[in-house]
């Protein structure tokens, strides 16, 4: 184990660490409520996972192994960068591999595997307050928490409908957690959002900049906004993965050339790269 | 046709800001369905008196009591803040001098008239843009508009649009601060003849804070008049407008042209 | 014969206070007490500053009695209500019941048609708004209202016009009383004539109706009985 000489383990001192995980304790204890902590200055700017990061350092230790994923894949810079980062401040085991890891730290998705009882995943949060568009006070919003008072929420779902024809919201979909605390998922696609109902991993989430930790407990009712007469739907292709063939995952559509070609495939490079080792062959495999 | 029971008790209300005095030693009752202005000069303590009868700010002595749908009479000191909210945007409503206050200016004109109703629970988007619709036209603005944010609207328009979002739970009780103040005295007559006919028609008792007189005249049944943060008169409002007793009254009633 | 008294005034005196004039008291009416039974109509005489407008308006409520009673049988009831002592609440109720008012002037409503106004008491007293149109529309081609003007808002009508709007508006409800002041002023002959009319009619259905009438002819035709009033002079005060 060789970690980076002059810093602590995890680069956050100890009682800074103590100090998240007690607000991560009180996230826990409380679903979807935002939790304030303590934010620190990080060797990232702001907009980069600090928030992430933070949770993932206060929780990490020598036997944990690390995954980090941005945008569903383990190889964009932000994902190698913190991955590389906790290898030096920590020394752990990194992977790609969902099942393996025992930590996840995530921007903009949650892997197509399915998270098992015991592993942990830590999104990156940019804005953790959903009632923030409409009620720019603190104070208020939070009361408005504290009496569960969302109906304005569906006045943003209602100007969707008004304008799109449907709920054109496709990212970051507004939750209501527990049955109580309406929750921000962070920019997940609203693909994701079922997988947030009665996950058996425990799901903490970290906002850097806005000093905020909430959390989804294992095996929470997560609930996503919508009406009677446009219930909330996600998205769907006509096409399977060009790579590995699924058709159970969510795809991003890839310019190829010029002349308007595209291709669409899994956004989850492990479980692509998995399906296709285990011999399933899109169109366009090689 | 007077009920036994009052909607609004307002006993020895005060509200002072540091040595100054808001307002003080105001008492009265309203009924279900009467409209009662408040008139006096700016600085008189008429929008202080309307902010803390809504309870916006808690009084520093004296109570309001207020027929609640359930519970009946109840001290709205004694109310919890969820309740008293609730309050706010069901069975009370507050109508702004300045539209922009109150309304979502850059959300649709729909989804303003619709906000009270999801906030009760509504959650059929068809119902509430149909009963959005119905409350357009109600207030005369073109059912095309429902998709438009009042920030496209006149002054006109949005100051009606107010008066739907509010109107829309059918509230028994509506504040109203200077409605009229900000618009363009042409679209005044229609402003205000829309409001007389709502309220008539709806039986909404309203509380309407004015500097207008010829707007008192035409709206309310009975006339506070305060000064120095005091009712100096109350009465009939054609009685005080035509023989006002107190020297502060005549005084007001002869500044002005066929109030 | 005895007919029931609808509306008794007791020792009513008015007095005007102008706090802007340096608090000067202006009296205009002293105790003056009369009786009203149904079926009278009560015209006030005396020249001009006698008070007999102030003396009607304190008798609507409009004006608040300075000292005395004015006692008001209400309409449907045995209940005596004292418009000088009463509640806003009380008047307002006695107004949509009881007494009915017609001024010299009317006073316009914007955007509202002459038919509303004159269906207006009607309907608050529970009539549907068809049935008070319909009898709106009966009043108004009984006083020769051009029927093109009908279902305009009579801000712009002739003094005339809008004098017989006010007119059909006081008659329609058919009130137990009935308060005119100057209903024909403004009236040619035709029209004048349908108001006396109509007065007759209100006094044979059994309103009380206190007047007046500028027109000697009008007064004539019909007082059923006569209340002289005269300017307060100053002896008069100092006695």
């Amino acid at each position: 184990m060789s970690v980076q000489d002059g810093y602590n383990f995890a680069y956050l001192d100890e009682q800074t660490k103590r100090m998240i995980r007690r607000a991560l304790l009180k996230a826990v204890a409380i679903p979807g409520y935002q939790v304030p902590f303590g934010s620190r200055e990080m060797p990232l700017p702001y907009g980069w996972g600090t928030g992430g990061i933070q949770v993932t350092a206060s929780l990490i230790g020598a036997d944990d192994v690390l995954k980090v994923i941005d945008q569903g894949a383990d190889d964009t810079t932000n994902a190698v960068n913190i991955r590389s980062f906790f290898r030096k401040v920590t020394g752990v085991a990194t992977t790609e591999q969902t099942r393996e890891a025992t930590l996840i730290q995530t921007r903009h998705r949650i892997p197509e595997t399915p998270l098992a009882a015991g592993q942990i995943l830590v999104f990156q949060v940019p804005i953790p307050e959903p009632l923030r568009w409409l009620e720019p006070r603190e104070a208020e919003t939070r009361t408005m928490h504290a009496l569960r008072e969302y109906g304005v929420m569906h006045v943003k779902l209602y100007e969707d409908i008004a304008r799109h024809g449907r709920i054109a919201t496709t990212y970051d979909y507004p939750v209501i957690v527990n049955d109580h605390y309406l929750m921000r998922p962070s920019p997940i696609p609203k693909f994701d959002n079922p997988k947030l109902h009665r996950n058996p991993a425990l799901m903490l989430f970290g906002a850097g900049r806005e000093k905020r930790v909430y959390a989804v407990p294992p095996y929470t009712d997560v609930r996503s906004l919508d009406f009677d007469d446009h219930p909330f739907a996600i998205e769907r292709w006509e096409q399977p993965c060009a790579l590995c063939a699924a058709t159970d995952s969510y795809l991003d559509e890839i310019i190829l050339d010029d002349a308007g070609n595209r291709m669409f495939v899994c956004s989850d490079t492990e479980y692509c790269a998995g399906r296709q080792a285990a011999g399933h062959k899109g169109a366009l495999a090689a | 046709m007077k009920p036994a029971i009052p909607l609004l008790q307002v006993k020895d209300l005060a509200k002072f800001y540091g040595n100054r005095v808001g307002c003080e030693q105001v008492s009265f009752n309203l009924y279900p369905g009467e409209v009662l202005c408040v008139a006096g000069e700016s600085g008189s303590g008429k929008s202080t008196l309307l902010n803390t009868l809504a309870f916006h700010q808690r009084p520093d002595a004296g109570s309001i009591r207020y027929d609640l749908r359930e519970e009946g009479v109840t001290d709205l000191a004694t109310l919890p803040d969820a309740r008293l909210r609730e309050l706010w945007r069901t069975d009370w409503g507050f109508v702004r001098q300045n539209p922009a206050d109150g309304l979502r200016m850059r959300v649709s004109a729909g989804a303003n008239i619709g906000e009270r109703l999801m906030a009760v629970g509504d959650r059929h988007y068809g119902d509430i843009r149909g009963v959005a619709k119905d409350w357009l036209q109600r207030v005369e603005i073109d059912e095309t508009r429902l998709d438009d944010a009042p920030s496209s609207f006149s002054g006109g328009m949005r100051q009606r649009l107010q008066i739907a979002r509010n109107l829309v739970t059918e509230p028994r009780l509506v504040f109203m601060d200077e409605p009229t103040a900000g618009l363009d005295v042409s679209v005044q007559a229609r402003f205000l003849d829309l409001l007389r006919r709502l309220v008539a028609e709806l039986r909404i008792a309203v509380i309407l804070v004015t500097h207008d007189l010829a707007v008192a005249r035409l709206l309310a049944h009975r006339l506070i008049v305060m000064r120095h943060g005091r009712i100096v008169e109350t009465g009939l409002t054609d009685q005080l407008l035509d023989d006002p007793q107190h020297p502060y009254t005549q005084l007001l009633v002869s500044s002005v042209l066929n109030a | 014969m005895h007919e029931p008294t609808l509306l008794s005034v007791r020792h009513l005196g008015k007095h005007f206070t102008l706090h802007t004039q340096g608090g000067t008291t202006m009296p205009v009416l002293d105790e003056i007490s009369f009786e009203v039974a149904r079926g009278e109509c009560l015209v006030l005489d005396g020249p001009s500053g006698a008070g007999k407008s102030t003396l009607l308006r304190c008798l609507y409520g409009n004006y608040l009695a300075s000292s005395g009673e004015i006692q008001v049988r209400e309409a449907g009831g045995l209940m005596r209500i004292d418009v000088a002592q009463a509640t806003p609440q009380q008047i307002i109720e006695l107004r949509r019941t009881t007494i009915s008012y017609v001024s010299q002037f009317l006073r316009v409503i914007p955007r509202v048609s002459a038919i509303d106004i004159v269906a207006e008491p009607l309907q608050a007293l529970g009539r549907d708004a068809g049935a008070a149109r319909d009898k709106a529309a009966v009043l108004l081609a009984r006083l020769n209202l051009p029927e093109r003007l009908w279902h305009l808002p009579p801000a712009t009508f002739s003094g005339g016009e809008q004098q017989r709007v006010n007119v059909a508006r006081g008659f329609i409800a058919e009130k137990p009383i009935m308060l005119l002041d100057e209903p024909t002023a403004s009236l040619d002959a035709a029209n004048r004539a349908v108001v006396v009319a109509m007065i007759r009619e209100a006094c044979l259905r059994g309103a009380a109706v206190v007047g007046i009438f500028h027109d000697a002819e009008v007064r004539d035709a019909v007082a059923t009985r006569r209340l002289p009033l005269s300017p307060i002079v100053a002896e008069q005060l100092a006695a």
